[in-house]
């Protein structure tokens, strides 16, 4: 990247870049193929935490059985990015760095956390999802940096979760609205949105209202009156921003009931469809 | 400036001189002239450009010839050299399709799922098919005909 200047690109899995050279909304004057980098394809568990190369597909995430057992939710996601045919190419982090606003994998890292590490000429850093996404398409990462992959944080305590995606029809359509909900054992929750901004983005009105109390139907009620402040959907060809603004509503009680239900030990087994 | 690859389609090696920027799909059509994969929406979102990539699905459309040197790509021909496959033979019992622009991808797409899957659920063979468009027929009578197929070989004869 050093070599090439501000103008080059990296390729992954190539299911945005291809696509976008063609319609030349990008025009880089080099495409690194980062594919034959050793050990980015990995799936690896470090210390509890999820480690996942920039070179994991979303096909790879769901065929793991460590992350089947121990990550549901991302199989939840997984299992709800376009078709087979995308997924068997489409990575996990080419979704984050593309970051259009209705990447699926956004809500779930940033409701688990996530650390985004970085590699560039003065070496690593490390990037926290919260700070990642910086606008439609833009992200914190620099023109001479690569990401060489993610660590998902899982709560530590037991947990409930969910992701609920809305899309005009199964198998292929990008979200119209997703969501990603965490419920911890200590009522501690976690709730974010994505194709309903700029960005996928944390509610944190809609958290600190929930947090400490168990999850009862009238503090789920007044968790859906909190999400139009908590979003800024836009009216496109794929929905208008009332429906959106109204399906958040109806996936936020979903999404809450279904990781509820899961923390006790029942609910919709994953991965559910919950609109 | 072109650079050579090598491609294996359908079982045999070529050498093909292609543009950083050249489209698989493409590649494949003009160099190579294999035209089952079919030029549809160009942006992933249809199946009619699927190719099994090293055995796996994959959209032809979204893949630079570049990226592929030195690996196997399949199309429909490749799983006919010897007359048509059970599945194929299947599908046309069924009539199962009509204009048959989608067909390439999604013989490809099922043959694959009954290689891993011999006996799939209807569910199995609906999410394997659910990126592959089909306009003329609704899909059932094409899950119908894989479901048929698994059941027949499942069952001695």
């Amino acid at each position: 990247m050093v070599d090439h200047g501000p103008g080059a690109r990296v390729l992954a899995g190539g299911t945005d870049v291809v696509p976008w050279l063609r319609d030349e909304a990008i025009a880089p004057t080099a495409l690194i193929d980062i594919k034959s980098i050793p050990d980015l394809h990995l799936i690896t568990d470090l210390d509890g935490s999820l480690h996942l190369g920039a070179l994991v597909t979303f096909s790879d995430l769901l065929a793991s059985p460590h992350v089947v057992a121990r990550y549901p939710i991302l199989v939840e996601m997984g299992h709800l990015v376009a078709s087979a045919g995308i997924r068997n190419r489409a990575t996990l982090v080419g979704n984050i760095c593309s970051a259009v606003p209705s990447c699926d994998a956004g809500p779930v890292l940033l409701a688990y956390g996530a650390a985004v590490h970085v590699v560039g000429p003065e070496g690593r850093r490390d990037v926290s999802i919260a700070d990642w996404f910086e606008g439609p398409r833009a992200t914190a990462l620099q023109a001479d940096e690569i990401v060489a992959g993610l660590t998902v944080h899982a709560p530590s305590e037991p947990h409930g979760a969910a992701f609920a995606k809305l899309a005009r029809y199964e198998g292929e359509d990008l979200a119209q609205a997703n969501l990603a909900v965490v419920m911890a054992e200590t009522h501690r929750y976690r709730v974010a949105f994505g194709a309903v901004g700029p960005t996928p983005r944390r509610a944190n009105s809609i958290e600190q209202l929930l947090d400490g109390h168990p999850l009862e139907e009238d503090k789920i009620v007044a968790a859906q009156q909190l999400v139009a402040d908590e979003i800024s959907p836009i009216t496109d060809l794929r929905a208008t921003k009332e429906y959106r603004e109204h399906m958040c509503r109806v996936m936020l009680g979903r999404g809450l009931r279904a990781a509820a239900s899961r923390l006790a030990g029942a609910g919709p087994p994953y991965p559910a469809r919950l609109v | 400036m072109k650079h050579e690859i090598t491609l294996t389609v359908n079982g045999g090696t070529l050498p093909i001189d292609v543009s950083p920027n050249d489209v698989l799909l493409d590649t494949l059509r003009t160099q190579v002239g294999v035209k089952s994969p079919k030029v549809g929406c160009e942006r992933g979102d249809c199946g009619t450009c699927t190719v099994l990539l090293d055995g796996t699905n994959v959209r032809s459309c979204l893949i630079l010839a570049i990226e592929v040197d030195g690996h196997h790509i399949t199309t429909v021909e490749g799983i006919s050299h010897d007359g048509l496959s059970a599945l194929q033979e299947e599908l046309i019992a069924a009539s199962s399709f009509q204009c048959g622009f989608c067909a390439p991808g999604i013989v490809l797409v099922a043959a694959e799922l009954l290689g891993h899957h011999p006996e799939p659920t209807r569910e199995q063979v609906q999410e394997a098919i659910s990126g592959n468009l089909c306009r003329c027929t609704g899909y059932d009578p094409i899950v119908d005909a894989v479901l048929a197929l698994a059941n027949r070989e499942e069952s001695p004869s």
